[in-house]
């Protein structure tokens, strides 16, 4: 990083930061791993009623939503290397196409999670209630697991949007933009977690 | 202050990775919609940590990083592989 900084900022060490959020970014993926544990025995215990729930997922919404997902991933990582080269309207371009990207898969999964919903297949109703039991595991791990990573698809966003306004303002800039850098790694998290729930859940028929 | 030594990815760089990453969930979609058994959860499980290595050594600059930060993710991901093969090992053997 350039020195410019060094006179005007308040003490900081960008170094912690960042290692702090890659302690925070193993806790996510161990929490996401207890999740493919549990998924993984109980496919094991209900190949065929897992196999019949997979048929069910929208394969075309699922594989819109990876797509849009890889191209935000590359837009923020594009977003911090116009940061660094100190090029603030790309790297706000780029990172509007981001946030525009988390808003897409959202509402991709409103509509997924909407027909869903119509056909009366949602947690706790009762039409989920008198499925089988491989079968109600299947959907109650899918609503979990999706639910849960849309969550952190609009954490990110948040974060990512409170990097665009502190770049708009200048307070975000070459000399201090471990936000943009951290909220870039968020990004990338949630992107990795989908590459994994993706063939696991709509894929593996 | 701290400093850390940045090495700035290119766009260039960025848009290959993409470019890889999209290739590779076209060959899941495609190959998965084959039946050949449990080789379909294999290759599909090969393919997503392959996409998950690009992510992570280009997207999330592991291949610059500092090298406590890359055994780091060594550890967890080992920690992940152990905690796995010890629960199925339970299960398959019981």
């Amino acid at each position: 990083m350039e020195e410019k900084s060094l006179h005007t900022e308040e003490p900081r060490d960008d170094y912690a930061a960042k290692m702090g959020m890659w302690l925070f970014i193993f806790t996510e993926i161990l929490l996401f791993a207890g999740l493919f544990l549990v998924y993984s025995v109980f496919r094991f215990k209900y190949p065929v009623l897992f196999h019949q729930g997979a048929l069910e997922l929208n394969v075309t919404i699922g594989s819109l939503n990876t797509v849009v997902l890889l191209i935000s991933s590359m837009t923020v990582a594009m977003s911090l290397t116009a940061m660094q080269k100190n090029n603030k309207k790309l790297a706000l371009t780029l990172l509007f196409i981001t946030i525009l990207c988390a808003l897409i898969f959202l509402f991709n999964k409103y509509i997924e999670w909407g027909a869903k919903f119509n056909e009366g297949l949602y947690p706790g109703s009762e039409l989920m209630l008198k499925l089988e039991r491989g079968h109600l595991l299947f959907f109650s791990l899918y609503f979990f697991m999706t639910g849960l990573h849309a969550l952190h698809i609009i954490i990110g966003m948040v974060i990512l949007s409170i990097a665009f306004i502190k770049i708009r303002k200048g307070t975000l800039h070459i000399g201090k933009y471990m936000l943009l850098e951290n909220g870039a790694l968020y990004w990338h998290l949630v992107d990795l977690i989908w590459i994994f729930l993706f063939p696991l859940f709509y894929l593996i028929t | 202050m701290n400093t850390i030594e940045t090495h700035v990815t290119s766009y260039k760089t960025l848009g290959y990775v993409l470019l890889v990453l999209l290739l590779l969930t076209t060959i899941t979609i495609n190959v998965t919609s084959y039946n050949l058994m449990a080789w379909n959860v294999a290759i599909a499980l090969i393919i997503a940590a392959v996409k998950g290595y690009f992510v992570m050594t280009y997207f999330m600059h592991l291949k610059n990083e500092n090298r406590v930060i890359r055994a780091f993710v060594i550890v967890v991901l080992s920690l992940f592989i152990t905690i796995f093969l010890i629960t199925f090992i339970d299960y398959l053997y019981r």
